[in-house]
């Protein structure tokens, strides 16, 4: 298809800014943007308020930097959690995993990816500085770390060791019946969740 | 274990073909570019998720065709098994055993081990030390799934590693506290890779040495010689020795990705001083190691395949080459050949059960039946 093609440049460019989504190539927005243009006026409005709010007002908690609707997310804001006890993950998607296996009563930190120098990510460009502030006030006992096990996962699980090694912190990583290269959020609930409870200290993995 | 029925849909220059195999030796006779070699590759195929010689999988399609079927049914252990593997142009390749599709590719190899004997094996002798580590790295997976990890790991770390010395180089920044984190890992699964790589070249050697004797009844004084950085110690501590040159380079210079295999010929390089036949004796000794050793670690008989084997080869090393094969050590054999009358001919006086295919333009027909 090229550009030329299409009868009309509102339609070309709302194709344009569909396709500028993962997995989502010219074909599919295509159909997307027809679909919407099919809908009530007001279905489609409200989609782009919907869209245009979410990105305008959504927050990263000041404490763990998942995303919320408030300074402080609902979880790090739930008097019941163990606030001692902190999961390390990727991403909120980690997040989503973890919270849906109901195992897990202390709070996370989401360090926003892994150490990878092929797509130019090193540790300055991950929140693991507010992490180590966390570390050093002393009030954290344990840090689980549930990274993916791929090579970056591992490697970036290696260098925070290594940094909260001199302190007086426990470090454990979550024991998975998964095999290397599998990420989080496709292992199963029940297995992610006896990992959780199975967790290993962190040297033993060495 | 062995394959009954194969199952052929556009692959390579064969558009159909189902073919019932005997569980002993299996001949595939035609003129060269008939179809001959596609069968075994279509074997390959089963036992690897990949072809033989061609990496770019939609290029074994048949040409102006927008797919290929490979279909076996096989058995194995008393067990059958049928394998599929299918692919159309620009998708994913589809591989399932039993109808169930794999999650990952890396988990069928190992299952229907198999082993190719080809004359483009001589790119063993004649080419960089790539395609020799590819040798004994493709035998130990084969066997041990871990090393297979190790070593997906090992080449992500290193090309972590490369990354981080060509941002150290661009920036002209002198924190190294990156390429240590890096050097650590490298270090301990070279140190993982390296160890299964000596033990398997101390246990291959001897066997070698067996087939190529006999083969060749002589007294040829032949010998694999393993090369590594890691004969030198400590992987982490050479690294830092060649961290300023890594860097100006922008790519690690020392580590189990350089190894290699010396293949010697009374002392001498085999590539500068063997015949043609020299050269084919020592590839042949070196698969039917590799045979031996898969079956000793797998505890299955591998489908052994022999691609136009007989070439280059004079006639007392054909004959003890095919005695040799005959043997109970050996299981499913398949044979290509131009010449039907004198394949035909050995292969009955090894007594084993036996059936012979005419291969031509593609079409696959068991001998006496008309098309
Ligand atoms: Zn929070």
């Amino acid at each position: 298809m090229t550009t030329s093609s299409y009868p009309s440049k509102l339609l070309e460019s709302a194709v344009n800014e569909f396709a500028k989504l993962p997995g989502i190539g010219k074909k599919t927005a295509l159909r997307l943007v027809l679909h919407l243009l099919r809908q009530e006026k007001e279905m489609a409005f409200k989609f782009a308020d919907t869209i245009h709010h979410m990105r305008q007002e959504i927050m990263y908690c000041k404490s763990c930097h998942n995303i919320s609707d408030s300074e402080t997310c609902h979880i790090c804001a739930d008097a019941n959690r163990d606030n001692t006890l902190i999961c390390v993950v990727e991403s909120i998607r980690d997040v989503m995993a973890i919270e849906s296996t109901q195992q897990f009563t202390g709070i996370y930190h989401v360090l926003g990816g892994v150490i990878s120098p092929m797509d130019g990510i090193g540790p300055d460009d991950l929140t693991i500085g507010p992490l180590l502030e966390k570390i050093k006030s002393g009030d954290v006992k344990e840090v689980i770390f549930a990274l993916s096990t791929t090579m970056e996962g591992d490697t970036t699980n290696f260098y925070l060791y290594k940094k909260f090694e001199k302190y007086n912190v426990a470090t454990t990583t979550i024991a998975r019946g998964v095999s290397i290269g599998d990420e989080l959020e496709y292992t199963d609930e029940v297995t992610l969740g006896r990992s959780l409870i199975n967790r290993l200290p962190f040297e033993k993995t060495l | 274990m062995h394959i009954r029925h194969l199952n052929l849909i556009n692959f390579k220059n064969i558009q159909q073909a189902e073919i019932d195999f005997s569980p002993g030796i299996n001949c595939l006779v035609g003129e060269n570019g008939a179809g001959k070699t596609n069968v075994l590759d279509a074997l390959y195929y089963l036992s690897f998720c990949k072809s033989y010689f061609n990496s770019i999988d939609s290029q074994n399609i048949t040409h102006e065709q927008e797919f290929f079927v490979v279909q076996g049914q096989y058995e194995r252990q008393d067990e059958d098994e049928h394998i599929y593997c299918g692919l159309k142009k620009s998708q994913k390749k589809h591989f399932k055993r039993n109808k169930k599709e794999y999650s990952k590719l890396a988990n069928h190899i190992g299952l229907l081990p198999l082993v190719m004997i080809s004359p483009a094996d001589e790119q063993l002798i004649n080419e960089g030390s790539e395609q020799r580590r590819k040798y004994i790295d493709g035998v130990i997976s084969q066997y041990d799934k871990p090393f297979l990890d190790d070593l997906m790991r090992y080449n992500r770390s290193l090309m972590q590693r490369n990354a981080t010395l060509k941002q150290l180089k661009e920036s002209g920044a002198r924190d190294y506290s990156m390429l240590d984190l890096w050097d650590e890992q490298l270090e301990q699964l070279a140190n993982r890779i390296y160890n299964k790589r000596i033990d398997f070249i101390k246990e291959l050697v001897p066997v070698f040495q067996k087939y190529y004797a006999y083969i060749s009844d002589g007294k040829e004084e032949i010998a694999l010689n393993y090369k590594s950085h890691l004969h030198e110690g400590d992987l982490k501590r050479q690294l830092l020795e060649v961290r300023s040159k890594d860097t100006i380079l922008g790519y690690t210079t020392r580590g189990v990705h350089k190894d290699d295999l010396e293949l010697l010929l009374g002392g001498y390089s085999i590539k500068k001083i063997a015949s043609q036949g020299q050269k084919k004796t020592f590839l042949i000794a070196l698969k039917l190691a590799q045979y031996e050793f898969i079956q000793k670690h797998n505890g299955i008989k591998p489908i052994l395949l022999l691609d136009d084997i007989f070439d280059k080869l004079d006639d007392a090393r054909s004959n003890r080459l095919l005695q040799l094969v005959s043997e109970d050590v050996f299981n499913q054999i398949f044979i290509t050949d131009t010449n039907k009358a004198y394949l035909v001919d050995i292969v009955k006086r090894t007594g084993k059960d036996y059936k012979v295919f005419d291969v031509a333009g593609g079409q696959v027909l068991i001998e006496g039946e008309e098309e």
